[in-house]
């Protein structure tokens, strides 16, 4: 147990002894460090540090926090500079933002991330087995494994998908699986992302940005490169290329300039090395998507697409969508072109269908989940609902139909009158929430204006799947720059670190 | 810089065409930065010579050189005032010429073809364009006109060469260049127009020592004053001048040079990229709007009117910059798939 010691803060070159002297109290950067009570991803863990952290941390405690503010003002400088930003829009202008980025790491040993890769590429099985059965024979609902109402009526069911063959019987190409640690540093699903989610620009990027201005701390560290990640997704696409296409034409497809994930697409398609299309930019003629090109129309076969279900056209969902691609979805549907991910997978990552995935998993792969879910009660049952009611200041109550961290309710955290609004709101549609009890969520030590201090984490990694299924090593940490915050989306105050896997 | 020679390397046309709307973007983010650094120039050389009757700087002239005086008076009242002639033209969003809502198309084209242009070039126009369009009232007060016009050449200069140095030299590299030289040789011809517009005072008489000044200062503005004389160590003559401008072979920014590389970049799309069929009639508009210039001396266009003549070439350029939407980034696909897709 290496629970830092509160002291004075001492020179920086005071801490530097050989390795393997005496304990070291943590000085320097970690001086003033406090971690009570949550499971620190650096520090005080449990069992005894592992090497590879224990040098991660000795080499971070000899830094000076005037140095790593320096590094830090220079690191943002350069994401703006970069472009590495979101555009948030008010009403009179157009604002660039950058994701807060924190210079000190979060480390995960070969053994913890062994355990993530086994555990997500099981749950992203069971995804596309869960999908493929629903919109075709629906033995899990015959089974009555999980409710058919929950399913059939959920909003994210999508009706053209019904019958119809997907290459490879994938449906999440690309996954995020949001994942958190408790008190004792279990790591938990908190919920699945199997729509278009976002943040792996920021894996890599964060990486180069480590290497760039912290060479010093990394150097000679066995990391895991995260640099193939284009490739790899490139490779994936071409692997659902619809049947007979030699040399697939992929494309990113993204909603444009003004979209607040613009970066990551451009991004993206560089890594590909493919164009970024716009809907304006394809074209449907006789079932067959095409891109107009100075030369002409030129056939497309693989959409990588970052926009959702309802907007990628105008025949199909929502008629006044300007950013889709008129009969996209019927070309797709005649196997003419591959979309990815693939439509209505957004019915496999909600957070009502959530509560059964241990179910779903032991179902269609016999196999007990390798990571474990959050208890979670669907206010949709009378029970679940009966329990939320009856302990709403000890859960986080979440609407099952939004993302980014919005319109939930943390009990604890909220005034009495806040509490009767939200039961308000609970009991007029009560199969719009579940309720989970809170989770201390690991902290990792972040540059905050007071020094170093701890801040809560969650971790996002990245699993694509063609022919099989390959997971990122590494992932998005993202933290909670606020004190005591549990809420890490980057819409609320969040920010990013780098993810360093240790090979060995 | 000429493409004469240059090895293209994506000769596997067919598999890897350009987008019409990289094509578009890219066409329009050169030209946009040229027109921000002529503006820059104009503005320069209108502060320092160009003259009323009275002595005071002849702000209208700038209006009429750009065609502007319409939106300027749906905005300002007349007479033009210097604080407004550069207010319109620096800082007004509702004027598409100024600097600040053409910084504004920079950026939005430089986004839309972020997926092509090379990061160190991103970086630069990400940074110079937000500041641009930042720029406020008291950074333009009249005594750091020339201040921010020397910072506006330099950046769109460092832009150039940035370019040069790093864009991968595929279609989007020759639509970036005919952008360029389209700009280049339209824009020529309003530094010209200066000098049409410029009123004497009472008694100079063209070839007097203040005509002579004032085309000097023109050559200056264009950065042309050096080389001019290198050609020219005695005689500053209108016609010299006019003709040097025009129809030196050698002069970056000369009209002659500036068609002959309108005509080699398209030639490039048409060989390397086999798009012959598209580059013929645009060539052909190119051909006849040299064939003007070859076939005049500067005698002949001063004495057949000068301001005419440019006005001419502008109407051709703005015809072959419509030619080239219609050709490559239709409003409409004209052509459908049997036509044009080439089985591979």
């Amino acid at each position: 147990m290496n629970k830092p010691v509160l002291q004075s803060p001492s020179p920086a070159s005071s801490s530097a002894s050989p390795a393997g002297a005496a304990p070291k109290s943590a000085a320097g950067l970690f001086a003033a460090y406090d971690t009570p009570d949550f499971f620190c991803e650096l520090m005080n863990r449990t069992d005894a540090l592992p090497p590879s952290l224990q040098t991660v941390r000795d080499r971070l405690a000899e830094f000076d926090l005037a140095e790593l503010r320096h590094r830090t003002n220079t690191a943002e400088a350069q994401l703006y500079r970069l472009g590495i930003t979101f555009t948030v829009y008010s009403d009179r202008e157009a604002i660039d933002r950058i994701l807060p980025f924190d210079m000190i790491p979060r480390v995960l040993t070969a053994a913890e991330w062994d355990h993530i890769d086994h555990g997500v590429q099981q749950r992203v099985r069971a995804l596309n087995l869960f999908l493929r059965d629903i919109y075709h024979e629906r033995h899990v609902l015959r089974d009555g494994i999980i409710p058919a109402g929950l399913v059939l009526n959920n909003p994210n069911y999508c009706e053209a998908m019904v019958g119809v063959p997907v290459p490879g019987d994938v449906y999440v190409h690309i996954n995020g699986t949001d994942l958190i640690r408790d008190r004792s540093g279990r790591f938990m699903v908190l919920e699945d992302n199997a729509r278009t989610p976002s943040g792996v620009s920021y894996v890599i990027e964060n990486r180069h940005m480590t290497l760039r201005l912290m060479p010093d701390l990394a150097s000679g560290m066995p990391l895991r490169s995260v640099e193939e990640y284009g490739l790899r997704l490139h490779q994936t696409l071409c692997e659902v290329a619809p049947e007979g296409v030699s040399d697939p034409q992929v494309v990113l497809f993204s909603p444009g300039i003004y979209n607040s994930a613009y970066f990551e697409h451009v991004f993206l398609a560089r890594e590909m090395g493919v164009p970024l299309v716009e809907g304006r930019d394809l074209i449907v003629e006789n079932h067959r998507v095409y891109m107009r090109t100075v030369a002409g129309l030129r056939p497309v076969h693989s959409i990588y697409r970052r926009l959702n279900d309802e907007y990628l056209d105008p025949l199909a969902f929502n008629p006044d969508s300007m950013l889709g691609v008129p009969g996209l979805v019927e070309a797709y549907r005649r196997g003419n072109v591959t979309l990815a991910n693939a439509l209505g997978t957004g019915v496999a990552d909600d957070k009502a269908v959530y509560a059964y995935m241990p179910r779903l998993i032991r179902y269609y792969l016999g196999e007990d989940p390798i990571l474990d879910s959050v208890q979670t009660n669907i206010c949709a049952e009378e029970e679940g609902l009966a329990y939320t009611l009856a302990n709403m200041d000890k859960l986080v109550i979440k609407p099952v139909g939004e993302s980014g961290g919005y319109g939930l309710l943390i009990g604890s955290q909220a005034t009495q009158t806040e509490l009767d609004e939200f039961r308000a709101k609970l009991l007029e549609d009560p199969s719009n929430y579940i309720s989970q009890p809170v989770i201390d969520l690991s902290v990792s030590p972040t540059l905050c204006p007071s020094g170093v201090e701890a801040r809560h984490v969650d971790l996002r990694p990245f699993a694509l799947t063609g022919h099989n299924t390959w997971v990122l090593p590494g992932g998005l940490s993202r933290v909670a720059l606020r004190k005591g915050s549990l809420v890490v989306n980057s819409s609320q105050g969040g920010g990013s670190k780098d993810t360093w896997v240790m090979a060995r | 810089m000429t493409q004469t020679g240059t090895r293209f390397p994506a000769m596997l046309a067919n598999l890897n065409m350009l987008l019409s709307r990289y094509g578009e973007s890219m066409m329009w983010l050169a030209r946009y930065m040229e027109r921000i650094e002529n503006l820059a120039r104009l503005l320069e050389v209108t502060e320092a010579f160009v003259r009323n009757p009275d002595g005071s700087p002849g702000w209208d002239s700038i209006l009429q050189i750009n065609s502007d005086e319409e939106r300027y008076a749906a905005i300002y009242p007349f007479p033009a005032t210097e604080e407004n002639i550069l207010a319109f033209y620096i800082t007004e969003s509702a004027n598409p010429t100024s600097i600040r809502a053409m910084a504004h198309m920079v950026r939005e084209n430089a986004r839309s073809a972020r997926p092509l242009i090379s990061t160190e070039m991103w970086m630069q126009l990400n940074v110079f364009t937000r500041s641009m369009m930042e720029l406020s009232t008291p950074d333009i007060r009249r005594n750091g006109l020339s201040g921010l016009c020397n910072r506006l050449k330099q950046d769109c200069q460092t832009h150039f060469g940035v370019t040069e140095g790093t864009l991968y030299r595929d279609q989007a590299w020759l639509f970036y260049l005919l952008g360029k030289y389209l700009e280049r040789s339209d824009q020529i011809t309003r530094l010209i127009d200066i000098r049409y517009h410029t009123l004497l005072p009472g008694g100079e008489t063209s070839g007097s020592q203040m005509d002579i000044t004032q085309w000097g200062s023109v050559l200056r503005s264009a950065a042309a004053y050096h080389a001019f004389r290198r050609l020219q160590p005695v005689t500053t003559t209108p016609a010299n001048v006019v003709g040097f401008l025009l129809k030196n072979e050698g002069f970056p920014r000369s009209l002659m040079l500036n068609l002959r590389q309108v005509d080699n970049t398209l030639n490039a799309l048409s060989t390397h990229y086999n798009l012959r069929h598209q580059c013929s009639p645009l060539q052909e508009r190119i051909i006849n709007l040299r064939a003007t210039l070859e076939d005049q001396t500067a005698e002949d266009i001063i004495s057949r009117g000068l301001h005419e003549y440019m006005t001419y070439i502008q109407d051709q350029l703005a015809a072959l910059q419509a030619d080239v939407s219609i050709t490559f980034w239709p409003a409409a696909p004209l052509m459908s798939r049997e036509e044009t897709f080439i089985p591979q």
